[in-house]
């Protein structure tokens, strides 16, 4: 059973209403790519644009006032989502700007010598797994190349679980970092554990939160994390606003990745001094208004409840693992159980390519991703060039999920 | 538009049976495809002589239509010489990025005119020409000139 009233939630979705390819009703089951927005962050964003547009933390003027109130309104609304003060609190575009303003402070640290927590050398590692995307994975082999560090991973067992080998975590890791929740297994990692092994060796842990902070209660310390990124789009919220949440002490110390205006603290023509998180890391105008359409999304997450969005999905998902497993020739890529696993099911058709299936779902209007999903290396890990995935969300019911095992059914019929 | 009008017949069967698969010697030049956002991926090898292509060898992974098309345009192009080559490939092209307005012609295209459907599809686009832009890569090397 669901804890969730569905069908109230889908009203507030106008994009559920459409149809799709020749009259279908939309079954979207692609949310771990980006998720669909409720009303009331619509609404949100323009009533920031209709009544309170202007440029935030300058200006002498009353709009300015209220559109920089909005703006921090909106971080607070966000630390305390995550159990986090809103001057840690870092808005960036996405999850992977997040990540990649973490990377950088490593590498652009290790070029100037300092601050010392953010400098790397030949025989330190960096340590990341095997199924991380590409968004917290190809960072940290810039930052390998380029400061002589080594990059070394966990690797995933056949069920798609973290091969957690403790062996790998020594004096000599300077960075963890590792996702929350794979966004194709579904797999949900111990944070706590690895971070208690990363900070007894003193490395840098750091989450990517982007497939956790939409689907579960996530608290950062109770993760024991030193940063974590997420993604707001991918929970409810508009495109173009992304969260890293740092550690005050590490964040104090950072450098920044992009300079220019809202970042400074002076400037000469010579040289520059720097804001105080989180501004130093804001610089440019940043996305304000899906900054306070992210805040609308908290607070309508907030009202759901976190954990029952978790129990949702992990009851929607039972039903896919149990409805594809009836099917003949499907193999799951990912845990087949429900312990510590979130809504995110991909799987494989003999003889049939994961392109090919999600064509034909997306002829019964089953939106779903195929690909490697942004893991490349891990699907490599599974013998497979592509898979189909369907991510569920508070918005899917049973019927959705019919859908998709009704519409991978045709497809093996098509193509056997 | 319909399942059976994007996967004709043809299509299924080249997919199914594949022509002339599997990488082969002579050759003048070879070179590896991808499409990265799918992962689907071809080597391929042509043998050229006195502008008539000789061979196309490929082997690959991917998608039906990926799958398919190649093996159509090993049976299009194999023992033309390339001044009839490259008005087909050209075709080809024109056709599948046509997003379904362009009115192909069969006649320069033989059973590549089963690839159309493909047109409506424009995530499909790259599928549908991951096989061609190879031969056209490759031939173009092994004559001596860049890819562009």
């Amino acid at each position: 059973m669901t804890p969730l009233d569905v069908a109230a939630l889908r009203k507030d979705f106008p994009i559920l209403e459409r149809t799709v390819r020749d009259d279908r009703p939309l079954v979207y089951l692609d949310s771990g790519a980006t998720s669909q927005k409720p009303r009331s962050v619509l609404d949100a964003e323009r009533d920031f644009y209709e009544h309170r547009s202007a440029a935030v933390h300058r200006g002498a003027h009353h709009l300015a006032e209220e559109a920089t109130d909005a703006f921090e309104s909106a971080r607070r609304t966000i630390a305390a989502f995550i159990g986090g003060q809103s001057e840690d609190i870092v808005f960036t575009r996405n999850a992977t700007e997040a990540l990649n303003l973490v990377s950088y402070a490593f590498t652009n640290s290790t070029l100037e010598g300092g601050p010392q927590p953010f400098v790397l050398g030949p025989g330190d590692e960096i340590l990341i797994t095997e199924m991380e995307h590409h968004a917290n994975l190809v960072p940290w082999q810039q930052v390998a190349q380029r400061t002589g560090a080594t990059l070394r991973w966990f690797g995933v067992t056949d069920s798609g679980r973290l091969d957690i080998d403790p062996s790998l975590i020594t004096d000599r890791t300077k960075v963890v970092s590792v996702t929350h929740q794979s966004n194709v297994l579904g797999t949900i990692n111990p944070i706590p554990r690895i971070a208690e092994m990363a900070h007894a060796m003193g490395a840098v842990m750091i989450v990517d939160a982007c497939q956790s902070v939409p689907h579960m209660p996530v608290d950062v310390t109770a993760l024991g994390a030193d940063f974590v990124a997420f993604s707001g789009h991918k929970m409810l919220a508009p495109t173009g606003v992304g969260v890293l949440w740092g550690r005050s002490d590490l964040l104090a110390q950072m450098p920044p990745m992009l300079t220019g205006g809202s970042m400074i603290e002076q400037v000469f023509m010579d040289h520059s001094t720097f804001a105080a998180p989180p501004q130093r890391f804001e610089a440019g105008t940043p996305n304000i208004a899906q900054a306070v359409g992210l805040a609308a999304a908290v607070d309508y997450l907030e009202a759901v409840g976190m954990q029952n969005v978790h129990e949702h999905e992990v009851y929607l998902t039972g039903l896919a693992l149990e409805g594809l497993g009836s099917l003949p020739g499907i193999r799951i890529i990912g845990p087949t159980d429900l312990t510590d696993r979130g809504g995110a099911v991909s799987f494989v058709a003999d003889g049939v390519h994961s392109h090919d299936l999600g064509q034909v779902l997306d002829d019964s209007g089953v939106a779903v991703r195929v690909g490697h999903h942004c893991a490349w290396p891990l699907h490599r890990r599974f013998g497979v060039a592509a898979t189909t995935r369907a991510s569920f969300y508070i918005y899917n019911d049973e019927q959705d999920v019919e859908a998709l095992v009704a519409g991978t059914r045709r497809a093996l019929e098509f193509f056997g | 538009m319909n399942l059976e009008n994007l996967y004709q017949e043809i299509i299924l069967d080249h997919y199914r049976h594949p022509r002339s698969k599997g990488l082969r010697e002579p050759f003048d030049a070879e070179v590896h495809h991808v499409n990265p956002t799918c992962g689907d991926e071809i080597s391929l090898r042509v043998d050229v002589e006195d502008g008539l292509v000789k061979d196309i060898s490929y082997d690959a992974t991917g998608c039906s239509i990926s799958q398919a098309s190649a093996s159509v345009m090993y049976e299009q192009l194999v023992g033309k010489p390339l001044d009839q080559g490259w008005p087909v490939l050209d075709e080809f092209v024109h056709m599948i990025e046509g997003r379904g307005k362009v009115e192909p012609d069969e006649d320069v295209l033989g059973d590549g005119i089963a690839f159309a459907g493909v047109a409506a599809y424009p995530a499909r686009v790259k599928c549908a020409l991951l096989g061609w832009m190879a031969f056209k890569d490759a031939t173009l090397q092994a004559l001596g000139k860049d890819f562009t």
